[in-house]
């Protein structure tokens, strides 16, 4: 990834401002606790931390927002995950009578990660991305997006950048949080189409009839196809690419083609002859399938899931506005709406917010304790200048004020803003099954 | 029976609304005295069918012909419901109806037994569900109709109109419905939690969390149904079991029926630190099936493995007998080759390997993982090594993988044929006689671990005949499949055909 001025070693120093003054505790807050519908589901929920050294530490449960502010402020994790709600407080799941302490409900989650599509980009590998590689990503989102509203009817999906190399997707549709675990792997296949490991060549297998699902994910993929792989990556100019993609078809296929190709060495042609005879051939045989230009496009593009990611009721997920220990950024929301705008090197990193608001020197130097203490004189100068409204608040009001101008101010706001439409929207969902409950009920 | 404390009783004798139709959910139970000998007969002969289920289920693909009628054939000799009985409706005599009685019974009494872990319900529920599914299936249409309206199951029909907008992609959706089909069938809108099966498939069309249904597909959503409300129920007997197994005439038969069907599950370390860590490197070529040769291969050459493939081979070599330290020095040496420092190793890796062995956690001693779920099971993604070489592997890879390992042409033809065939245990057996040089494996292959104690006691001195007693259906499908396999011994005898004294019977695994 290009250099940001990150270093991890400033962890310890920026952590602690993050966590006092810009991670948004109270719409957090408002997140988890769903409307306060059910009871306990705040107080049940799971949370993990991975602190200094590697420290991992499970069953982190609160009881109010003050507590979760109060236990982060005090801890500073590098890293926080989310899990289940359980039946029990996980605080205190070793007083349960084992096999009494169960994880009930969930939101249904998706993790595509960069890695997984090794075998089929050539710009980057492992843990780097670049702006070539990130189409995958934007292809992901709008396929899987699409699919989990418009087929299984989910409404309320947050989609996160993860800080490194893949995205998120929460889905906390009622529904979805209720689902087992027999029900998301059926989803989670159902959105499966790249399937194999290192032993299998060709991972994409289409037979007729096509379903409607993977008409409508092609549909996407064919819009990006030709930038994405056949200029970007270039799958078809070095002759080990195009071996690559060739060991997809047939021997005949692949064996005309070659010949093609000696006369052919602009990928755009050498793409159209593929479809033009593929296209052919399938036109000519009577038999059914055939579908080989789909099935490449398919291994090349389509978002590839890890199943058990999603399958788990109880399985821990990295956090929204989490930072990402490796490279300092803040996993922040992406606008769905705007996805192919979304660009994961604009995301700041805890130092970029920091910075921008607290207009600290950006000299890395100036994170140790004497940088700190500079900082907070900053802080209260700036705040002192800033007086907006003359009213006297109590302590609290005051200091969920200061908090609100600050994240106002840094380059996160957006992203807050993005989440709190997130939240009103399910909100507003929640009222409407409240007037129809009471509709039914014929109540005043 | 006595011991469900139910004051409802229902007056003895036929009753004919209680088994009116040949088939159930078996949402009731019975509420009749039975004689202990009924008792077990009934038992035993419910057990024979779940385990003639399970074979047939492994040796052929299900619901095609051969497995129907393989089964049907199954069903009449044990004397269960079965469909000629169900076309002809006078005969709702004694026959018909004890058969029906027998079925009601049976199922209940096998829930006591297979209800009291994770691994026994699971395999009750998977038969029970293949049963149903082959039963429910050779009705005709109005007696699918007549059981779902006896049981309650309404869904949505959608409308004509509704079906002119979603013509296409209802065609598109399932195989084997035209223009005409949906013209002329009823389609059903069921929630998509309801028809999980056709979903993971994706055999089905999805809208809005809908899945649209033809009527010849609805058994797939019984199915969920079914599997659903038996999940339910076994965990709820498994709570009143304790005061069933306090009847001392029960519980030795309770116990028997259940440790019939998990026989050797390798959860019990025999050889325990009998093997050295510097043997595995020429035990995995010699005695290792396929998938743990892969595996070991894979992480002898990455110095890393992912999760998948640690959990199937890091059982496994549990199961052969390494001890928690030896695992944890084995793992950790090869680890260290590669990217993991001892520290990290420590950090991140020892604690999912002790969790393995029982030490962590819930202290759970997992065991180690069965052909079944090593085939059925969290199949292999990118950058995974696990999961069974003859089920997830390319065969043009395989058949290359198995040249270079100097398996004979011939014997490569008949190994791809069985993978070709999806007989995937029976290919590795193959393997294990290509590589043992023997004619016939002696053993019916269904767990690696199995595989790798046969081969010692191959290649140890001495092969020992084992008394063992395989079903029919097995003897009966060497001699007819296609490949050329070695002309194996005469059809293994079921000893069980009469019903023999308990003890016989489950010696068989």
């Amino acid at each position: 990834m290009p250099t940001s001025d990150y270093d991890p070693a400033c962890l310890p120093d920026l952590l602690p401002l993050y966590y006092r003054r810009l991670f948004p505790f109270s719409q957090y807050y408002r997140w988890l606790t769903y409307g306060g519908v059910s009871k306990s589901y705040f107080q049940n929920r799971e949370f993990s931390f991975t602190l200094k050294d590697d420290i991992y530490v499970r069953y982190q449960s609160f009881s109010t927002q003050n507590e979760l502010e109060k236990e982060i402020q005090k801890m500073n994790p590098y890293k926080i995950d989310i899990g289940a709600v359980y039946s029990h407080r996980p605080s205190q799941h070793n007083t349960v009578k084992s096999g009494a302490f169960q994880a009930l409900e969930k939101e249904l989650v998706f993790d595509i990660d960069m890695t997984d599509y090794d075998d089929v980009r050539s710009c980057c590998s492992a843990a780097d991305i670049c702006s070539k590689c990130w189409t995958l990503m934007t292809i992901a989102i709008r396929i899987l997006d699409r699919a989990l509203r418009e087929d299984f009817g989910f409404q309320h999906l947050l989609w996160v950048y993860s800080g490194r190399r893949g995205v998120h997707c929460w889905v906390c549709d009622e529904a979805a949080r209720k689902l087992s675990v027999t029900a998301r792997s059926a989803v989670a296949e159902y959105l499966s189409l790249v399937k194999g490991g290192e032993e299998t060549v060709r991972k994409v297998v289409l037979s007729d009839p096509i379903h409607p699902f993977i008409s409508q994910s092609l549909g996407v993929v064919e819009n990006y196809f030709n930038k994405y792989a056949i200029v970007d990556q270039e799958v078809l100019a070095s002759k080990e690419s195009v071996d690559r993609v060739l060991s997809l078809l047939p021997e005949d296929v692949r064996k005309e083609l070659l010949v093609h190709y000696q006369n052919e060495k602009n990928p755009v042609n050498r793409w159209g002859i593929l479809t033009d005879l593929v296209n052919q051939k399938r036109e000519m045989s009577s038999k059914k399938g055939g579908y080989f230009e789909k099935e490449i496009m398919l291994q090349y593009c389509y978002p590839r899931l890890d199943v058990n990611v999603s399958k788990g009721v109880n399985h821990l997920l990295k956090s929204p506005f989490s930072i990402h220990p490796k490279t300092g950024r803040v996993s922040v929301p992406i606008d769905v709406r705007n996805v192919d705008k979304f660009n994961p090197f604009e995301v700041p990193t805890i130092r970029q917010v920091l910075i921008v608001r607290f207009k600290i020197s950006s000299n890395p130097k100036h994170g140790g304790p004497l940088g700190y203490s500079l900082l907070c004189e900053e802080l209260d100068k700036s705040r002192a200048d800033e007086e907006e409204d003359g009213i006297k608040n109590n302590e609290t009001q005051s200091a969920e004020r200061r908090k609100i101008r600050d994240y106002k101010r840094t380059s996160l706001a957006k992203y807050i803003k993005l989440f709190d439409q997130f939240l009103d929207a399910m909100a507003h969902t929640r009222k409407g099954e409240i007037l129809k409950k009471s509709d039914l009920q014929k109540e005043f | 029976m006595q011991f469900t404390r139910r004051t409802k009783k229902v007056a003895l004798g036929a009753n004919p609304e209680l088994y009116g139709h040949c088939l159930q959910l078996y949402g009731q139970p019975p509420l009749e005295s039975v004689s202990l000998v009924q008792f077990e007969t009934f038992a035993v002969e419910r057990l024979k069918l779940l385990k003639s289920v399970e074979n047939l289920g492994v040796s052929y693909v299900k619901m095609s012909d051969d497995y129907q009628k393989k089964l049907s054939t199954e069903l009449c000799s044990l004397n269960f419901p079965h469909r000629t009985s169900v076309e002809d409706k006078n005969q709702t005599g004694s026959t018909e109806y004890e058969k029906r009685r027998k079925d009601h019974i049976s199922h209940f009494i096998l829930r006591l037994a297979y209800c009291q872990t994770e691994d026994l319900r699971r395999w009750f529920i998977q038969q029970e569900m293949d049963l149903f599914r082959y039963r429910f299936s050779i009705l005709s249409a109005k007696y699918k109709t007549e059981f779902l309206h006896r049981n309650n199951l309404k869904y949505d029909t959608i409308s004509i109109e509704e079906k002119k907008t979603l013509k296409d992609e209802l065609i598109n959706s399932s195989y084997g419905i035209s223009g005409a089909t949906i013209a002329e069938q009823e389609f059903y809108r069921v929630p998509f939690q309801d028809a999980l099966d056709l979903v993971r498939l994706r055999k089905v069309f999805l809208q809005a969390g809908y899945a649209y249904i033809p009527h010849q597909d609805i058994v797939t959503i019984v199915l969920n149904d079914f599997r659903t409300r038996l999940s339910k129920a076994l965990a709820l007997t498994a709570r009143s079991l304790p005061a069933v197994q306090s009847d001392e005439r029960l519980q030795p038969l309770l116990n028997h029926l259940s440790h019939a069907y998990v026989g050797q599950d390798y959860s019990f370390q025999k050889n325990i630190g009998k093997v050295s860590l510097e043997q595995i490197d020429p035990l995995s070529t010699t005695s290792f099936p396929l998938c743990m040769r892969q595996l070991h291969k894979a992480l002898r050459e990455q110095h890393h493995l992912r999760h998948g493939g640690r959990m199937q081979y890091g059982l496994f070599l549990k199961g052969v007998g390494l001890t928690l330290e030896q695992a944890l020095q084995f793992w950790r040496a090869e680890f260290v080759k590669g990217k993991v420092d001892s520290e990290k190793f420590d950090k991140a890796y020892a604690y999912s390997i002790r969790h393995m062995f029982g030490k962590e956690g819930k202290r759970t001693d997992y065991t180690p993982y069965s052909c079944m779920k090593v085939i059925l099971s969290n199949p292999p993604s990118q950058g995974d090594y696990h999961g069974c070489p003859f089920r997830h592997s390319d065969p043009e890879l395989l058949k290359q993988k198995l040249q270079s390992y100097k398996i004979s042409p011939g014997g490569l033809v008949q190994i791809l044929d069985l993978v070709k065939g999806m007989h995937y245990q029976l290919a590795c057996q193959k393997y294990f006689e290509l590589t043992h040089s023997v004619e016939d494996a002696g053993f019916s292959l269904n767990h690696p671990n199995q595989y790798f104690t046969e081969s010692q006691k191959l290649l140890g001195g001495g092969k020992e005949l084992k008394k063992e007693v395989e079903p029919p259906q097995r003897g009966q499908e060497i001699a007819g499949s296609n490949a050329q396999s070695a002309p194996t011994q005469s059809p293994k005898v079921q000893a069980l055909d009469k019903m023999g004294d308990l003890e016989s019977f489950f010696l068989d695994e």
